[in-house]
């Protein structure tokens, strides 16, 4: 463990996944500091999302490295990276239809994890003030009661945002956060995100460049699963490449 | 505060269907039915402990096993070596070649007891056994298949063939098993003749019990965050992960628990029915099973219980007018089951029955009215 690379909450080196011969993500390395946001664009297919993929453990790496705050996370499962501080929110909303407003964020919230810890676990005053807090940021504190199935498509976003939210992640994964929504509710997602990207440390994938603006610390560019270029967004805009495959379109 | 109200509302309202069932099953059965009918229905019921697994399992977790004949099998083979053993004693079977071993043994020229028959001597360690060997079994399975994320269909295919293995194990090894006879002419239990029909009542009293702490045993599992999760699992098992869970030790768990049914089940139908054998192992009862569970509503414990019971009466009732048909009649139900109400008894219950009974309701005079129609419905259904 190299004591530079704890420095940064979050270092992948040589990060390379091949799916049968093609590789989606290659030779990728970026760092990101504690508390920055960084948002990656790029054209579709750059691999972005299996980026996310394979920091949450979704994907398996075939080369390389990711360390979180100095724990390497290519050779853990889902639930442990999670447990270790990693949040990830997908593209579609992914949510549990079946069970109610309430339900749904209880289940995130971090406690009771294990099969005994799930079956004695109580609904008290902590987990109960949580949920509501939570749901008050999400603008859901009317709807604990209701299905989830039978939120509009951006409240399912924002649902999913508060199931990350209550479980305190130190790192903020984001898939398009505002895709598919109307223009209020995309205005009301980005205000919601500057409050709660402030104390965490976030990656968020988005092709919406007025939202990249508002939030970006730093920006990294992708293209055909490698860093094309990175930096403020300023600098990337001015990029020569980066006009020629993404911005000039 | 409106909740508490509410809540109290519906758990007075559970309660009620669970006090219905306790009468039905400890007071109204006995009753009216002779010993010969009321062994039957003790029979059915030791079908319900598969189902109400099945229910936790399948209806909640999303994972539809089509072994739990094996499971049963398994509790029922338990208690009946045990039982066996205890009336193939040395004085009781002094014209055998080897005396103090089970009949089939002394046919198949085996001499000694076999090593993993010596422990059921001891009945404290048959009544762990029912439970422990089931859970093992499901647990070594769960490990194998849950870990390595193997689900749906899959899953159920391998359970169907571990089905088969187990019956064609069973048959091949007469020797040790008793073979396709299964283990029969069990006697007594602990010096206790089970065939009287005292013994008979008795133990019918002891498998409601029984049934009885197993229901609410899956209701405060289904109750507890755990239940919730196997919602989320069934819906959306990825995200569960990323939920922070171990999807694979929750699916283990509820395996083993609706393994650990099953065997009740089984050990008791043993006890009820005097023999165990491979017929009830197989992939065919395995199937039957989840029909018990699926006619009765695979999201109702209860509806398990009353889809046990229901399937099972007609089977009777079926084969003894119509054998060769009963197969044809059971596909036909699943097929319905499935296409036309999904959600079985149950679900035809809560969507027909609850407005009509909520009307009822608010004069309790007319409770007796309800039960009526309530049993109407389900015979017909």
């Amino acid at each position: 463990m190299s004591p530079v690379n704890d420095d940064f909450i979050l270092a992948v080196e040589g990060l390379t996944v091949s799916f049968d011969g093609f590789k989606a993500v290659n030779d990728l390395s970026f760092y990101l500091d504690p508390q920055e946001i960084r948002v990656i664009i790029g054209p579709n297919g750059a691999g972005k999302t299996t980026v996310l993929d394979l920091i949450c453990g979704k994907t398996r790496a075939t080369n390389g490295s990711i360390r979180f705050r100095g724990r390497e996370l290519t050779r853990m499962k889902e639930h442990q990276i999670v447990r270790a501080g990693v949040g990830r929110k997908f593209q579609n909303p992914s949510i549990y239809e079946d069970l109610t407003v309430f339900e749904n964020l209880e289940i995130s919230y971090p406690s009771g994890r294990s099969v005994m810890g799930a079956l004695s676990f109580r609904r008290d005053a902590r987990v109960r003030d949580a949920v509501e807090e939570v749901a008050h940021t999400i603008f859901l504190a009317d709807q604990l009661e209701q299905r989830a199935e039978l939120l509009s498509h951006g409240q399912k976003q924002w649902l999913e945002i508060g199931m990350l939210l209550i479980q305190k992640p130190d790192l903020l994964m984001l898939d398009e956060p505002v895709a598919g929504m109307s223009v209020s509710e995309r205005k009301k997602t980005a205000e919601l995100l500057r409050v709660i990207t402030r104390n965490h440390s976030v990656l968020v994938i988005e092709h919406d460049m007025q939202f990249v603006e508002d939030i970006a610390d730093r920006v990294t560019v992708m293209h055909q699963g490698k860093v094309l270029s990175e930096g403020s967004l300023e600098r990337v805009k001015s990029d020569p490449r980066v006009i020629e495959v993404y911005l000039g379109h | 505060m409106k909740k508490p109200s509410v809540i109290g509302l519906l758990a007075s309202r559970e309660a009620f269907y669970y006090l219905l069932l306790a009468l039905l099953l400890a007071v109204v059965f006995p009753l009216v039915f002779d010993a010969f009918r009321l062994n039957l229905v003790g029979k059915y019921l030791t079908y319900a402990f598969v189902a109400i697994g099945l229910v936790l399992c399948w209806g909640y977790g999303g994972i539809l096993s089509l072994g739990q004949g094996v499971f049963f099998g398994l509790g029922g083979y338990c208690m009946a070596m045990f039982l066996k053993l205890e009336s193939s004693s040395p004085e009781a079977t002094s014209n055998q070649s080897t005396p103090g071993i089970p009949d089939f043994m002394d046919w198949n020229q085996v001499t000694e007891l076999p090593w993993f028959w010596q422990p059921f001597h001891s009945f404290s360690f048959t009544v762990i056994a029912v439970l422990a060997v089931p859970a093992i079994l499901a647990f070594v399975i769960g490990v194998a298949m849950f870990k390595r994320r193997v689900g749906g269909v899959y899953f159920a295919i391998i359970t169907q063939a571990i089905a088969a293995i187990v019956t064609i194990l069973i048959i091949g090894q007469q020797g040790f098993t008793g073979g396709a006879n299964g283990i029969t002419d069990l006697r007594t239990l602990m010096g206790w003749d089970i065939r009287s029909n005292e013994a008979k009542l008795v133990l019918y009293y002891l498998c409601v019990a029984l049934l009885f702490v197993c229901l609410l045993f899956a209701r405060r599992i289904l109750g507890s965050k755990l239940g919730r999760i196997l919602v989320a699992m069934r819906d959306k098992e990825d995200r569960v992960r990323f939920s922070g869970y171990d999807v694979a030790s929750f699916k283990v768990f509820v395996f083993c628990i609706a393994a650990m049914f099953a065997g009740i089940g089984g050990a008791l139908f043993t006890l009820q029915v005097g023999f165990m054998s491979p017929s009830f192992v197989g992939i065919v009862p395995s199937i039957e099973m989840v029909i018990f569970c699926a006619v009765g509503g695979r999201l109702s414990l209860l509806g398990a219980v009353y889809g046990a019971l229901l399937v099972n009466a007609a089977k009777t009732s079926f084969s003894e007018s119509f054998p060769e048909l009963w197969l044809y009649a059971m596909g036909a139900l699943f097929i319905g089951v499935v296409l036309a109400f999904p959600n079985g008894l149950a679900g035809l219950y809560r969507r027909y029955l609850m407005p009509w009974e909520r009307h009822l309701r608010r004069r309790p005079a007319q409770r007796s009215g309800v039960e009526g129609e309530q049993v109407v419905k389900e015979e017909t259904a």
